[in-house]
């Protein structure tokens, strides 16, 4: 493992998933939580589970996050807590 | 009450921590003494995948003939997850209230000209991952969900009825259903060769071209990762077009 390369992921893993339950705008967070799950999988691919990464790339930061989108357009735009 | 649910995720995530925390519990990452390790099945996986199966991605071989029952399961629940969001949300009533009236909208030009180069792209990306999956990372689960995006994306840019059009309901249904025959039934295949349920190691005689067990299971691993292809790939688009549409199956997002 990169210490550095941890840190940096980190450094942006937990903001983003702060923003995610934090935003208003469910649309906005969809997009948030894309991120998180990108981030997860540069994670999985820097320890070595390079087939763990590419399911997260290709489930977690692709399909998902274009279910999330797709019921949020259904139902309300924001957020009402 | 937002405090209090805030206090209580803080709790548990202090517990979390505390108890991932002691080193004497959780081994080094990549540490050879660790559990994982020093098991003799990794060692045996890791010293006859390439005997017994001639793939050379372990990965593959430990989920689709080691431990091929589990992911027949897997796919299994794939399958079941869209036909449960199918009951669930799937709805025949038109022209309720409530629709939606689908606007008639024409795909923007930059975005659909894009994508007519992108998708056969894509599909074929998605088949090479399946192809090469034991080769590299890949395999039945990634390249179906690949190439379920392709689809999605079509619904996207367009609307659900050009991507109905070109893959309907039925046919996804269908799909997924045939999916699972295709890993189950090539399991029972190898039971009638007087082997296990999905020993794909003694279907040697039946496969064109095949003359070693270890090369039998190469093929048979390829087979079944297809079946699961096809169910991910239709389960993930059929779940798209019920989610984008309210269970209508018509108008776009």
């Amino acid at each position: 493992m990169i210490f550095e390369f941890d840190l940096l992921v980190l450094i942006f893993l937990l903001p983003a998933a702060i923003i995610a339950l934090q935003l208003k705008n469910l649309v906005g967070a969809s997009m948030v939580f894309g991120i998180y799950s990108f981030l997860m999988c540069l994670l999985w691919a820097e320890m070595g589970a390079v087939d763990v990464a590419f399911t997260e790339a290709a489930v977690g930061a692709g399909v998902s996050a274009v279910y999330m989108i797709a019921t949020v357009y259904q139902t309300s735009k924001r957020s009402s807590d | 009450m937002k405090l209090l649910s805030g206090i209580v995720c803080g709790f548990v995530g202090l517990l979390l921590l505390y108890g991932v925390s002691d080193p004497d519990d959780f081994p080094a990452w990549g540490d050879p003494n660790s559990p994982a390790s020093t098991s003799p099945i990794s060692e045996y996986f890791i010293q006859n995948t390439m005997k017994d199966s001639e793939v050379p991605n372990m990965v593959t071989s430990v989920l689709a003939d080691y431990r091929g029952w589990d992911t027949m399961f897997e796919t299994v629940v794939v399958f079941v997850a869209g036909i449960a969001i199918f009951a669930v949300i799937r709805s025949f009533d038109v022209d309720v209230g409530a629709v939606k009236k689908p606007k008639v909208r024409e795909a923007d030009l930059v975005l659909k000209h894009t994508v007519r180069l992108l998708i056969p792209v894509i599909q074929i990306f998605s088949l090479y991952v399946l192809g090469h999956g034991h080769g590299s990372p890949g395999g039945g689960f990634q390249g179906g969900v690949i190439l379920g995006a392709s689809f999605i994306l079509v619904a996207l840019v367009w609307d659900i009825e050009t991507a109905l059009k070109r893959f309907s309901e039925k046919q996804a249904i269908f799909c997924a259903g045939i999916g699972i025959f295709i890993y189950a039934g090539f399991g029972f295949l190898s039971i009638f060769f007087g082997a296990e349920f999905l020993n794909y190691g003694v279907l040697e005689p039946i496969l064109p071209g095949i003359h070693s067990s270890a090369k039998a299971r190469y093929i048979g691993m390829l087979i079944v990762e297809i079946g699961v292809m096809c169910t991910v790939a239709s389960v993930l688009y059929l779940i798209y077009a019920l989610l984008a549409t309210r269970g209508r199956m018509q108008g776009g997002l």
